[in-house]
């Protein structure tokens, strides 16, 4: 049976030039960063290396470049570390209603021990209202957070224009890039934010890897305590061959990021056409034009996510939703519900996240098997019947 | 997936009796599209008291469809007194299991069969 994977979005297979790349310390080069000996200075060249390429790819400056053993850490060391960085101005957060659950909980757990928080809103298609934020603003804000794009639904937000917002009131900016990374140009200095979450993975990078990249002069008090690892702001002794592994992913995004996106965007286009105009009650989540290149996102009417997955699977195509059943905490997506998709509707959430190594076969064989799935589900489904009854 | 018994897998994939009945002797509807999980079950009772036809239609995951099918297998040519018996766990039991987190929500189709032949009974008794 064909396999035709696009669920890049929860992992992707390693580009053979990275595995390449970390292979070498994961055998003969071993060596802790911190020892005083030849090896440990050949791991910590190793390790500096690959934080030259991680800041190169966000036009910042290696220093401020902190390894975290995912993007759920760096977002929480930004979140905690930030707020709490800045504790005597004030106890006010303010983040998008849309962030990934990293930044989201880490907010929440910041609300119970006595911080008041805020959420931006969004419009229909996942963008923050900016007017809104602007509101939201107040003199003892301390963190704003507004992620640079959502996996989710792919929605790119103004993170330039909402970081302005926070900048004309000296106010720490934290944007979380992990989705948007690989495939969308970022200067930090140009976006004008204060601290920057990236996943290796989604760099096509190993996992167990991510970074923060925080500006020099900004408090970040440290989750981790330990050793002086990473400036004294992330104890731990550090993922060497992992490290390796993500900054040879940078450098390789940095290259590929023309040609890859290209490549993502015409597979994404020929799907939404596709799907939009052959399965009907089928509508594209997300913003229509401004969206990551990898990700097509959709809501199908009157079925569920799990259904449509699990017949996927068994034709060979993997695929994710975001509907209640298909969460291990059974809970709806927030981010479409923050859309204004009421829960009904969001069950039939389905994503199709798109790899450099996906072809445009991969979508044909999609959509000669999906349509029929609907179907079939719909056949099965009683809310599909009534419609069809109100209709007459 | 392996969250998924064999069994669960083989009714998600081949349901049996989806459908309506149009002149249903009852129907019983449980859960909502909200919550995730919907179910319609239609009852045709013979004679002799029996359920001779059960058919069922079911919004939801895949434990749901694979529920809804064992149910009314297991409803199908029994007594009413017989189908009132069966619980949530046999149906579990007879899936081979079903994840603990989809014991709860997804294992409705005992109590739409049941909603069903309570709504069966209510109109024999008004007739």
């Amino acid at each position: 049976m064909r396999e035709v994977y696009l669920d890049n979005y929860a992992a992707s297979p390693l580009p053979p030039e990275v595995r390449e790349a970390m292979l070498p310390f994961l055998g003969e080069r071993f060596g802790n960063p911190s020892s005083l000996h030849g090896r440990g200075d050949a791991a910590r060249e190793a390790v500096e290396e690959a934080r030259e390429k991680v800041a190169s790819l966000i036009e910042a400056d290696p220093s401020e470049i902190i390894f975290t053993s995912n993007g759920t850490e760096a977002n929480n060391l930004a979140i905690k570390g930030l707020a709490a960085g800045s504790r005597r101005k004030g106890k006010h957060v303010v983040i998008s209603a849309v962030e990934h659950f990293s930044v989201l909980h880490a907010a929440r757990t910041l609300e119970k021990q006595g911080y008041e928080l805020d959420l931006v809103p969004v419009d229909e298609h996942g963008r923050i209202e900016i007017e809104e934020l602007r509101s939201l603003i107040r003199e003892d804000t301390v963190l704003v957070s507004v992620m640079l794009a959502n996996g989710e639904v792919g929605t790119i937000q103004p993170v330039a224009e909402a970081a302005a917002l926070a900048a004309e009131k000296g106010i720490p900016f934290h944007t979380d890039a992990v989705a948007a990374a690989a495939h969308i140009p970022i200067d930090v200095g140009k976006l004008g934010v204060q601290a920057l979450s990236l996943s290796s993975d989604l760099l096509y990078g190993p996992q167990g890897v991510g970074a923060l990249w925080v500006k020099k002069g900004v408090r970040l008090i440290p989750m981790l305590d330990g050793g002086v690892q990473e400036g004294g702001r992330r104890g731990g002794t550090e993922n060497v061959a992992g490290i390796v592994g993500m900054g040879k992913a940078a450098e390789l995004a940095k290259e590929r990021m023309g040609e890859r996106s290209a490549h993502l965007a015409d597979l994404r286009d020929a799907l939404i056409r596709g799907l939009t105009s052959r399965v009907e009650h089928l509508e594209l989540t997300g913003h229509p034009r401004d969206r990551l290149p990898w990700n097509a996102s959709f809501v199908v009417e009157f079925i569920e996510g799990e259904g449509m997955l699990l017949f996927l699977d068994q034709r060979g195509v993997a695929v994710s939703s975001g509907s209640a059943c298909t969460s291990r905490a059974l809970k709806g997506s927030h981010v479409l519900a923050a859309m204004g998709i009421p829960p009904e509707k969001a069950q039939g959430s389905i994503l199709f996240s798109f790899g450099p190594q996906n072809s445009k076969e991969d979508v044909d064989y999609v959509l000669e098997v999906f349509p029929p799935i609907v179907e079939r589900l719909r056949q099965m489904s009683p809310l599909y019947a009534k419609y069809l009854k109100e209709r007459g | 997936m392996a969250q998924y018994s064999d069994v669960v897998m083989e009714h998600f994939t081949n349901p049996r009796n989806v459908g309506e009945i149009e002149d249903a002797d009852g129907v019983g509807e449980v859960g909502n599209p909200v919550c995730g999980d919907m179910m319609t079950f239609y009852i045709k009772v013979d004679d002799d008291g029996r359920l001779s036809d059960v058919k069922f239609k079911t919004f939801g995951c895949g434990a749901a469809i694979a529920v809804s099918s064992m149910v009314s297998e297991m409803a199908k040519g029994k007594t009413i007194e017989e189908a009132l018996k069966i619980t949530r766990d046999d149906v579990a039991q007879e899936l081979g299991g079903l994840p603990a987190n989809k014991m709860h929500c997804s294992n409705l189709g005992a109590d739409a069969l049941h909603k069903a032949i309570e709504d069966y009974l209510e109109k024999k008794g008004k007739k």
